[in-house]
């Protein structure tokens, strides 16, 4: 797949919480050629510390060019990304890695937990424009609170999505884990989407594999390069073998990845 | 009008020990995979050479993760010379870099003199190798060349052989983690290296202190980038004065001024590393700001900068 480097601009940053932001930057080259699960690595300072770029999922992307960014604050990258401002300028690379996908016209379930909500808006976009109805997919999203839940969940509610919602401590939707709203949908899809923390994507792809439902999951492992070179990014495999997550993911056929280590 | 034809009137030609380079800025092992993942980045053409990921007899799986860690300016690895293994890269990478019009260095590890002096014979009968890089500091095997690199009997038994089974110039790559980097050197260049290059990672350690645990799989691992650019400089220095053959200057490259202290220091060559990584367009902007340097210092060749640093007595 073809990727590129891309000065961007600001064309808005808004804080969504304490420790969530959004992004919207103007990268035309980038979007251009993304799809949905896709990343993109970010430079988040002009030294050389911190040195690495930040890999960040594409959050969703608009028709003018322009590219959104979900992000949460963990540590140097991010606290710098924070602070910069509207009309400044974000060095990337994108899009890279391989994206989700989809077969047939049968209906699928969306599942995010926190920061992996990220990556399905872009799908959930992609998949509502018009290679079925929005309606009958099921979106699942979690979160700590709904001071941080509700921002992203209009998002997909005003594509035409039912969200159902689950928050840690009961502020929104459902008192508890994202997965916990699965089991009761799962016998009426044909496909799961997953990403969020570990446990949440090992109990999802562990209800799929019982009633063999095909899941794809997004992985996260610590990136130096984003582009095959470094071979920094590895994960287990089922198979025994080590799977690179820039260059064989980040999206994973959750039956590949070896998920109790 | 002369000064607007394209073609510069400064020479950035540099040899090393036999392999013709159309500049000194080579890219780094390990750090720039095996050329083709560049493509969309820089200009392959135009680099000076490539030294592709390390190459052993049978492909390697590598460690378990987490391989890396970002360090302040730098980073930890340990990849455990994860590779293709020689046939797959004969027969699935070297096709694409052979049409690129660059150099292009194998660098190859082995876990006996037997399986480098194996490697050396079989890529010296393909074409389109214009040298080999022995890799014999590699910190993160441990039954690997960490031996080679710090035991200068050892090193040089390693070059011997290699050079015995080879038509290929040979370079050869040492480590950092010696006491006496000019003795690792000269065991080298008797042994009949054509060129050295240095240095590879140094060997470092990160710690989680929530989890008290090392946040490396294999605990510890070869520290590159910014942070490690003091010490190759300095090693760099001692070997180029130490030894006849060409040095190849590697450790924290990143922009056209640390390229130009190594040349100084005595590197005929240099070798972008973890740089690829942040900035992988790195090579095209040092190669041209080189350009500029010797416009702006009325030097018509870049060989007449190679070792040009003057350490006479400061009042
Ligand atoms: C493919 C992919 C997509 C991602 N998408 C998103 C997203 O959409 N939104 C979001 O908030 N986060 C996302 N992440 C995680 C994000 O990359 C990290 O939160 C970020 O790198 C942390 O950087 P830092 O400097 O703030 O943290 P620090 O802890 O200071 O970073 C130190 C080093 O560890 C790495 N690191 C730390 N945490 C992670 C992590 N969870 N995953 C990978 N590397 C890590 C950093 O990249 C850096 O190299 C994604 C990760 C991957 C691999
Ligand atoms: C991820 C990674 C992988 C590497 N793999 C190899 C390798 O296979 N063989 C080798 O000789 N050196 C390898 N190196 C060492 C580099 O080629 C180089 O000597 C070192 O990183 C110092 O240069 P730098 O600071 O510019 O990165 C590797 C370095 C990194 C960061
Ligand atoms: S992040 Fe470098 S190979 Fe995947």
């Amino acid at each position: 797949m073809t990727s590129i480097q891309e000065n961007s601009r600001i064309k808005s940053a808004e804080q969504i919480t304490e420790d969530i932001f959004r992004l919207t930057l103007h990268a035309p080259m980038i979007v251009s050629l993304a799809k949905p699960g896709q990343f993109v690595m970010v430079k988040t300072s002009s030294n050389l510390d911190p040195l690495l770029r930040r890999p960040f999922s594409i959050h969703d992307v608009s028709a003018d060019g322009d590219l959104l960014l979900l992000y949460k604050t963990i540590g140097k990258g991010t606290t710098l990304l924070s602070a910069l401002t509207q009309g400044m300028s974000v060095d990337l690379i994108g899009p890279l890695g391989n994206c989700f996908t989809y077969s047939g016209n049968h209906d699928v379930c969306l599942i995010g937990g926190g920061m992996g909500i990220a990556p399905l808006l872009f799908w959930a976009r992609h998949l509502s424009s018009g290679v079925t109805k929005p309606g009958t997919h099921r979106v699942l999203l979690g979160a700590r609170h709904r001071r941080e839940l509700q921002p992203v969940a209009t998002a997909f509610q005003s594509l035409g999505y039912n969200v159902d919602l689950a928050t840690d401590d009961g502020s929104l939707g459902h008192h508890g884990f994202v997965s916990q709203l699965l089991p009761p949908i799962l016998p009426s899809v044909q496909g799961v989407y997953v990403c969020g923390p570990t446990p949440l994507m090992q109990e999802v792809a562990n209800q799929c594999h019982e009633i063999d439902i095909p899941c794809q999951a997004s992985m996260e492992t610590h990136m130096a390069c984003g582009l095959g070179a470094c071979l920094g990014c590895t994960i287990h495999g089922s198979d025994g073998t080590y799977k690179h997550v820039c260059k064989h993911g980040p999206i994973f056929d959750a039956k590949e990845v070896l998920w109790t280590i | 009008m002369d000064h607007l034809n394209n073609q510069s009137p400064v020479d950035l030609a540099v040899n090393i020990g036999g392999i013709q380079l159309a500049n000194p800025v080579m890219t780094a092992s390990g750090t720039f995979g095996y050329g083709r993942e560049f493509a969309q980045f820089v200009n392959l053409d135009a680099i000076g050479g490539i030294v592709v990921k390390g190459i052993s007899i049978e492909p390697r799986a590598g460690n378990p993760p987490q391989r890396i860690v970002e360090t302040p300016c730098g980073m930890l690895n340990a990849i455990g010379l994860e590779n293709v293994g020689l046939e797959r890269f004969i027969a699935q990478k070297l096709p694409y870099l052979r049409s690129i019009k660059c150099r292009v260095v194998v660098n190859i590890l082995g876990d006996s003199v037997e399986e480098y002096a194996y490697l050396a014979e079989k890529l010296s009968e393909h074409a389109g190798i214009d040298g080999l890089e022995v890799n014999i500091s590699c910190p993160n095997v441990k039954k690997g060349g960490v031996a080679f690199g710090t035991n200068p009997a050892m090193a040089q038994a390693v070059t011997e052989a290699v050079k015995k089974h080879s038509t290929l110039p040979v370079i050869v790559k040492l480590s950092p983690n010696v006491t006496d980097i000019a003795a690792m050197a000269k065991a080298v260049e008797a042994g009949g290296a054509d060129a050295i290059s240095l240095i590879n990672t140094l060997i470092g350690m990160a710690i989680d202190i929530d989890k008290r645990r090392p946040r490396l799989a294999n605990i510890i691992g070869g520290l590159s980038g910014p942070a490690i650019k003091p010490i190759a400089l300095r090693m760099v220095w001692q070997v180029a004065n130490a030894v006849s053959i060409p040095v190849i200057g590697i450790g924290g490259i990143g922009t056209t001024e640390d390229a130009l202290e190594f040349l100084i220091a005595g590197a005929t060559a240099v070798q972008i590393g973890t740089a690829n990584f942040y900035d992988p367009g790195a090579a095209d902007t040092i190669i041209s700001g080189l350009t500029t340097y010797l416009e702006q210092h009325n030097e018509t060749s870049l060989i007449n900068l190679i070792g040009s640093l003057d350490t006479g007595v400061l009042s």
